[in-house]
């Protein structure tokens, strides 16, 4: 079976009268197996969107090739696009529709049922809205109307484009599980997010990307375990000696302020038993490497979202 | 599948496909309270507004203020003349500025002073021709009784051109060319620099439908769109203001639906250098006004200035308001606006085809 997407080195430049030349997309290679969860992270303006308008056909390459499905996106094909489903970062509806009508006129074009959009619609949680128009929708119930247009096909294959951006962190969470849910369903996905926590929640790898290169692509936990990074633990000053705080350290690394103590360690079990063995877990913290820490690592750059 | 059954699916799934893309639109263009006021009531506001400042006037009596006795006004015919008299030439030249007369007339013995409003010329134009013609009928009789048996010329005034021309004869043309440019110019043009906001045809291209397909929805609401506001202004126009339909009329719908092409591709232009609804809208205003003024839509070209008589010929709404004149006031058979047709199609292959080339398809 073939993967379900298959890139090989893309390269689009665009040039500005001001700008000059840019390369939004410069060299980009991955695969994305059947199933997958995908993520493509990066900060804004990293290429993320460019990359996944050529994926799904929308631009033109200057160089490299793409297969979707074991495909060509280009020409434009209604048989493979008809195993796609698409969410833009734009909201594209249609002017002063309610959801249903929205969802309804999707259905049509792909060939689906008015039982296949209401469910749809339930299963965004936007029924109770159907009714409305969408323009009245909050940002999030459009992004959740955006989604259910994209899986009103039931497509093998769904791109979601920064879906979660400008949300509050309520409907963000919301969204989180609905795309768990899709991918569940024995769909693959590819996400674009500029959110790290959202990329090390859902995605089964993370190609990470900055100013048009992918620089590396792994699993989440893959990344954080390249890494070797300590884990850090932090309680309040004041409960320790500090000849104690040099004996617990065993030779590893030990810093802190007026009021709290903060040991980096490889063993953190060791360390956590030993802290509860003296009662001394007042103002524990523990916090172990995590994607953000991967991309510093792996751009030399700090993020900045 | 056979050949043929393949593409009996295919056209019947492009079928549904444009079927559902025109009722979302057409719903859409009906629930859109802004494009109804501007290619219906703003155009019906214009007409109904013209017709009743270019009816009044014109056949209305002219009001003459007499100084002092003017005995000359005493044969005046009531449906043409109106007499009030005031004491003095200060009082009646007051009332001339304030534009409460059209006229004031001062009699000397046998000299008739007439002081024509210059405040309104047209009024007061009138009013001197009328008194100047009752200053002539008085002589005329002095004259013929002095000299009886004298033959004297007389004038008959027969109507030309199948009666004189209502105001709502040109106007019903004109408003219903000027309300197609408006629909067609600033429907094409904010659909446009909508769809570069929300991406609403990059997110169908992604559909099995194709663009041709959704493209040719649209522009099928937009004609649509021009055959209702051809009945509605006709019928406003025959029923509100009596114009007198011709057998022709039926041909106003192609001769709108062949405008509406020539508008919409002036509105893709416009869209392409807009970036925002309002830009849209005062790019497309910039287009369609000065454009109704040089092209009779709202005063007879015959009576404009020549300069504006020479700018029209560059203009497609001059065509189709001269057509819609001919086929639906005057009844000439549709071969007799065959150059204006031509002239229309040319006009919206040219602009269709400037619009294709210098389109940014990437900015949609």
């Amino acid at each position: 079976m073939d993967a379900a997407i298959e890139v090989a080195d893309l390269r689009k430049t665009y040039r500005g009268r001001r700008t000059g030349e840019v390369r939004a997309v410069d060299g980009v290679s991955f695969r994305v197996e059947r199933g997958e969860f995908f993520g493509i992270l990066g900060p804004n303006g990293a290429g993320k969107t460019t990359t996944l308008e050529i994926v799904e056909g929308l631009r033109r390459p200057d160089s490299g090739e793409v297969r979707l499905l074991g495909r060509s996106p280009w020409p434009h094909s209604p048989d493979l696009t008809r195993r796609l489903g698409v969410q833009l970062q734009a909201s594209a509806f249609f002017e002063f529709l309610t959801a249903r009508e929205q969802i309804e006129t999707f259905a049509e074009l792909y060939g689906a049922s008015k039982t296949r959009a209401a469910e749809m619609l339930e299963t965004v949680g936007l029924a109770e809205h159907a009714n409305v128009r969408c323009e009245k929708l909050s940002g999030g119930q459009q992004q959740r109307l955006s989604i259910a247009c994209a899986l009103v096909g039931d497509p093998e294959l769904v791109f979601l484009d920064e879906p979660t951006a400008a949300l509050d962190p309520q409907a963000r969470r919301n969204l989180w599980d609905l795309m768990r849910g899709i991918n569940a369903d024995g769909r693959t996905v590819v996400l674009t997010t500029h959110y790290m926590e959202e990329a090390e929640a859902l995605c089964d790898r993370v190609a990470i990307m900055d100013a048009g290169k992918i620089k590396a692509v792994d699993s989440p936990a893959g990344f954080i375990r390249t890494l070797d990074a300590p884990t850090r633990v932090t309680v309040a000053s004041g409960q320790l000696t500090d000849a104690r705080v040099k004996e617990l350290a065993a030779g590893e690394t030990v810093t802190g302020d007026d009021g709290t103590v903060v040991f980096e360690t490889r063993d953190p079990r060791r360390l956590l038993t030993a802290l509860a063995s003296e009662g001394a877990l007042e103002g524990l913290a523990v916090r172990t490497a995590n994607l953000e820490d991967v991309f510093l690592h792996v751009t030399g750059r700090e993020w900045r979202g | 599948m056979t050949a043929t059954a393949e593409l009996k699916a295919r056209t019947g799934t492009r079928g549904r496909a444009y079927l559902s893309l025109f009722k979302a639109l057409g719903r859409g263009w009906i629930r859109d309270r802004s494009q109804i006021f501007f290619t219906i009531l703003l155009p019906l506001m214009f007409m109904v507004l013209l017709a009743s400042v270019f009816g009044s006037g014109d056949t209305a009596a002219s009001r003459v203020v007499a100084v002092g006795d003017a005995a000359v006004l005493d044969g005046a015919d009531p449906d043409e003349l109106t007499v009030t008299r005031v004491a003095d030439l200060d009082a009646a030249l007051a009332m001339l500025r304030e534009g409460d007369a059209d006229a004031a007339v001062l009699q000397d013995g046998d000299t008739v002073r007439i002081y024509p409003s210059a405040t309104n010329s047209t009024g007061g134009a009138i009013a001197e021709g009328r008194l100047t013609s009752l200053v002539d009928d008085v002589n005329v009789e002095v004259l013929s009784a002095a000299a009886p048996g004298e033959p004297v010329l007389a004038t008959e005034v027969e109507e030309a051109d199948g009666g004189t021309l209502q105001p709502i004869q040109y106007l019903a043309p004109g408003i219903l060319a000027w309300g197609v440019a408006i629909s067609g110019v600033f429907g094409a043009a904010g659909t446009i620099v909508d769809w570069k906001r929300d991406k609403l045809l990059r997110r169908l291209r992604l559909t099995p439908a194709s663009v041709k397909t959704f493209l040719g929805a649209k522009v099928s609401v937009n004609l649509v769109v021009a055959i209702g506001q051809t009945a509605v202004f006709l019928a406003v126009a025959a029923l509100g203001f009596g114009l007198r339909l011709s057998a022709w009329t039926w041909f106003a719908v192609p001769l709108v639906l062949l405008g509406t092409f020539a508008f919409l591709a002036i509105g893709v232009v416009i869209g392409g250098i807009a970036q925002t609804s309002p830009a849209a809208a005062g790019l497309s205003n910039l287009v369609t006004m000065p454009m109704a003024f040089v092209s009779g839509a709202f005063y007879p070209l015959a009576l404009s200035p020549q300069w504006v008589q020479w700018i029209s010929y560059a203009s497609p709404m001059r065509y189709l308001n001269e057509a819609l004149q001919s086929v639906v006031v005057y009844g000439e058979p549709p071969t007799a606006v065959l150059p204006q047709i031509g002239f229309l199609a040319a006009f919206a292959a040219l602009v269709a085809l400037v619009s294709w080339k210098t389109f940014k398809f990437d900015e949609l």
